[in-house]
């Protein structure tokens, strides 16, 4: 028996412990830290219901471990035959009635909040993005304005934004944890959610739904800045130049090389209907190369010699023809040229 | 023929006993046979997953292989593991329960078996043949569909092959407690294992024809250009989600509910003391089976289904947590007053009170559909149907394991070995999963390859990996067991727990090949019981010692599944080259003639002669 109990409480103990230590998670990725609408609505939620299960649970553990400790077979008991009872109507109406009251009580507010999420009344009063979800990739296509972005979506800080999402090979799911709860990306229709980010920051996004080998490669960021520095981000990208001239020979090489591998068939650099891959405007400023790596013009080579090495899977392999060290090296050089924007995710916070 | 004869019989004798029998019980420990092996399968699966995952960015599987691995975990835990050893128990132990001599259709019966097990090989097959399925084990299309490779092929024919034989089992079942009752065995006076048989089989009966359905579809999609997937061509990839969780959520209570029976068998056992609030719990059992048909959706709650099905089948899946509350409040009333004993079965049972209860109560968090939207498809799944299907589901199943191996193989497992699997696959199992809840809040999808690293996930995954290990060890133990039970241990009473209450433990352990040599007269709940505490030894017969009529043997059920399993296989490469539809046909060919000769073939059986039967002991 005392050996029983004491595995249970070393169990909780650890489970604490190790609850501590985490604390809740890396911040701007965890849900548990909410920073946005959809996340805070999440966590009320949240919290309601382990309030009542835990609560709950502690009453199951209470009658589990006194029935334990007080009617186990004593020595000189194996004869005794205990009285056979049937059962107790009033006991059966008292545990069928309070867990419906107990579900009541949190049934009202979840179907309270899943209306007010889904409300999009004020949709064609703010900003509205389109989203893709791509094979690994996400494209972002700012609806009204001529901006396309990858990867990094830039929001204004405090505003509802539209999201129209939906995917152009399989299912993904368009997910980030601090700002809010997520969204399946289908192929036959656009989900509509909205977004919005109380605090400054980059955050982490993640697909959520199986796609693929690199599924578990495919994150993204929100890049939550204030409002002027939003409309300031908005007209460097509407203004962008695609033809202009990089700084130095190296990158003018890489620009040349850029054209002759005919890249553009797939990444647009300024404003284009062109989504087969990510569009490359203002790519000095992005967070990660490729999504996970970091964003150094060394990391950008390695992605540009072997692709598929670090993302398994990807469209890019094999669709372009190998290039030398060299012209890595100035193909490189010549994208971690492209600053657009002085709204950068330093702006941000990062 | 009796037992003891058959351990005179050569290997090949022995071979073929099995390959043709008919018999319930045969049947029944083929099932869990092959479902432990498959369960192991599964379970190294499992440790690759975990091995992979112990720290960021590890690289000890590829993207591709990782994700046949998950694929092939879920699969096989699921239609190849837990499903096939609890059918295993229904029909091992339900005939016995009801006073049966075996179950109506004895041929199906056996049939259903070797569908299920070439099923679950046409599955693994994929291992050698080019690759496993990739998809995850929902398959979710377009991923599904556009799946390079014949993975997904062999997993459309094997799930097809192994839901047939369930779908078979099911039919089964639900005939045999209908019409093969022994006098006096009313409704309500059959044991909770026997309810839950008769429940899960009504589950099998409604569920599996919606996974049959997709999978044609998906059949069709794959291998003959049908386009019912394919957005592009104007099909619909979000029909297939529908169609597999109206299968994939009863499915979670086709494995639970007889996992709930088995420790409603065991409570009252070893607490000596009937189960409380019998009627409630029968009642429990059909409400969890009725809510478990209605809310399948709320596995799509980020689907964009929007807010009115959301928030009905949110309401419809807490609804579940009533009848769910009522079945643990009435264990532990049963124990309450009892004189409990603990061995290895009730160590199981006892364990699962807890384990159980906080899947249950995840369960209702996930039903919240605002706050889904943070939990789904992140390990806080992940740690939620496993709290669930191995807090209640293997639980149960090794609380069975147990309780019915002196009833399934004349032997009572080693206690010693018992306790210390169980404290090993327990401790394990809470260190796996529990850290997994905060992992999926921290952050981590599920089906994910790598983390990255400066994530925060990197110690919660470590403790998973280390727990995972820890139920490993408890397994290998608890095999152990079984092979030092086999060798070594002592033949069993025919009541070995001095405190059986239902039919089963009437008769010797392993139960005779006819069951009862005369049908027993019950006359209440629990009637052993009853009839010991009148102080007789055995059960009343309620009719004369007679002749009794058994099916023969058949070697067609085993051959006609070979000609489904040749079949697959021409379906399967028919779109590499057209030759392979020779093999199709050569397939259907075998399985359809087979059919012909079991409808010309007069089969009257055989009968077990009153002298004979006078002349075995008892």
């Amino acid at each position: 028996m005392s050996r029983w109990m004491g595995k249970m409480k070393a169990l909780i103990m650890l489970g604490f412990v190790a609850i501590v230590l985490s604390a809740c998670g890396k911040e701007n990725l965890t849900a548990l830290d909410p920073k946005g609408y959809g996340a805070e609505q999440a966590m009320d939620i949240m919290i309601l219901s382990i309030i009542i299960m835990v609560a709950v649970f502690i009453i199951v553990m209470l009658v589990f471990t006194i029935a334990l400790v007080k009617f186990r077979e004593k020595k000189g008991q194996e004869d005794y035959i205990p009285k056979q009872v049937e059962g107790n109507h009033t006991l059966e109406i008292v545990w069928t009635g309070i867990p419906i009251i107990l579900v009541l009580v949190l049934a009202v507010p979840t179907v309270i909040s899943v209306f007010d999420l889904a409300d999009t009344t004020d949709a064609s009063s703010s900003l509205n993005v389109e989203v893709t979800g791509n094979q690994y990739w996400w494209h972002f296509n700012y609806e009204g304005e001529e901006i396309q972005t990858s990867q990094d979506l830039y929001i204004p800080v405090g505003e509802k934004v539209y999201l129209d999402i939906q995917a152009s090979d399989v299912i993904h799911s368009f997910w980030v944890p601090t700002i809010s709860g997520k969204m399946d990306a289908n192929p036959e229709n656009v989900n509509t959610m909205y977004i919005e980010a109380y605090e400054e920051g980059v955050y982490w996004g993640k697909c959520a739904e199986l796609c693929g080998p690199s599924h578990s490669l495919m994150d993204f960021k929100i890049v939550a800045v204030s409002p002027e520095e939003f409309d300031a981000w908005v007209e460097d990208m509407k203004n962008v130049d695609p033809e202009q001239t990089p700084q130095n020979a190296v990158a003018t090489e890489g620009q040349e090389l850029f054209e002759a591998n005919n890249c553009m068939a797939c990444h647009a650099i300024g404003s284009s209907p062109v989504a087969t891959g990510p569009n490359l405007t203002n790519y000095a400023n992005r967070t990660k190369i490729a999504g996970i790596l970091e964003p150094t013009t060394e990391n950008l080579v390695d992605w540009l010699l072997d692709p598929e090495t670090i993302k398994p899977g990807n469209k890019m392999t094999g669709n372009y023809p190998s290039l030398s060290e060299e012209e890595a090296n100035s193909i490189a050089e010549y994208l971690m040229q492209l600053d657009h924007s002085d709204v950068t995710p330093e702006s941000a916070g990062n | 023929m009796s037992i003891a004869s058959t351990q005179n019989k050569g290997f090949g004798a022995i071979l073929w006993d099995y390959l043709t029998t008919v018999d319930h019980k045969k049947i029944g420990n083929m099932y869990i046979a092959a479902g432990a092996f498959f369960f192991i399968l599964g379970g190294i699966e499992a440790l690759i997953i975990r091995i992979q995952l112990m720290a960021p960015e590890n690289d000890f599987i590829s993207a591709g292989l990782y994700n046949e691995m998950i694929t092939m975990h879920g699969t096989t835990m699921i239609f190849l593991a837990a499903t096939p050893i609890l059918v295993g128990f229904m029909n091992a132990i339900m005939p016995l329960q009801i006073g049966a001599r075996d179950v109506a259709f004895p041929f199906l019966n056996s049939l259903g078996f070797w569908l299920f097990l070439f099923g679950g090989i046409m599955l693994n097959l994929s291992w050698f043949l080019g690759g496993a399925p990739d998809a995850g084990w929902t398959a979710y299309t377009p991923l599904s569909t556009q799946s390079p490779g014949h993975g997904v092929d062999f997993y459309v024919m094997g799930l097809q092959l192994s839901g047939a034989g369930t779908l078979m089992g099911g039919i089964n079942f639900l005939v045999t407690i209908v019409t093969m009752r022994a006098p006096g065995m009313t409704y309500m006076r059959m044991p909770l294992f026997t309810w839950t048989t008769f429940v899960a089989s009504i589950l099998i009966l409604f569920a599996f024809p919606a996974l049959t359905v997709g999978l044609f579809l998906l059949m069709f999609d794959r291998m003959f250009g049908s386009a019912f997937f394919d957005v592009a061509l104007g099909g619909n990839s979000v029909i297939w989600q529908h169609l597999f969780w109206i299968f994939g959520h009863p499915e979670v209570y086709i494995l639970i509910l007889p996992a709930f029976g088995i420790f409603s068998e065991i409570f009252p056992v070893f607490a000596k003391k009937r189960l409380f609030g019998y009627s409630s719990m029968v009642f429990a059992t059909f409400m969890i089976a009725f809510l478990g048909f209605m809310v399948w959706a709320h596995h799509m709650f980020t689907v964009g289904l929007g807010p009115v099905a959301n928030a009905i089948f949110a309401v419809a899946t807490m609804a579940i947590a009533v009848p769910t509350g009522i079945k643990i409040f009435n264990w532990l009333a049963t124990m309450w007053g009892g004189s409990i004993r603990i061995n290895s079965a009730m160590l199981w049972s006892l364990a699962f009170i807890p384990s159980f209860t906080i899947g249950g109560m995840t369960g209702v968090m996930l039903a919240a559909s605002t706050a889904d939207f943070q939990y789904h498809d992140t390990y806080f799944v992940v740690a939620h149907f496993h709290y669930v299907i191995v807090g209640g589901v293997v639980f149960g199943i090794l609380a069975g394991l147990h309780y019915w191996w002196p009833k399934l193989f004349g032997k009572v497992l080693h206690e010693g070995m018992g306790k210390i699997a169980f404290w090993l696959f327990f401790i394990g199992f809470h260190l796996t999963f529990f850290i997994q809840h905060f992992l999926g809040l921290m952050g981590m999808p599920r089906r994910y390859w790598v983390f990255l690293e400066n994530q925060g996930l990197d110690t919660g995954n470590l403790v998973s990996t280390i727990g995972a290990f820890l139920m490993a060890l408890g397994s290998i133990v608890f095999v152990i067991n079984v092979v030092y039970t086999t060798m070594k241990g002592e033949k069993a009473s025919a009541d070995p727990w001095g405190t059986g209450r239902t039919l089963e433990w009437a008769i010797s352990s392993p139960a005779p090949e006819y069951n009862f040599k005369q049908l027993p007269l019950v006359r209440g709940l629990d009637p052993l019981w009853i009839e010991k505490m009148d102080g007789n030894v055995k059960m009343t017969p309620a009719e004369p010692l007679n002749d009794i009529h058994m099916p023969n043997g058949s070697i067609l059920p085993l051959i006609m599944t070979i000609g489904f399993f040749i079949a697959s296989l021409g379906f399967i490469y028919q779109v590499d080259s057209k030759a392979w539809l020779i093999v199709l046909y050569a397939g259907m060919a075998i399985a359809l003639g087979c059919m012909l000769i079991r409808s010309l073939k007069d089969d009257h059986g055989f009968h077990i002669h009153k002298e004979d039967l006078e002349r075995e002991a008892d």
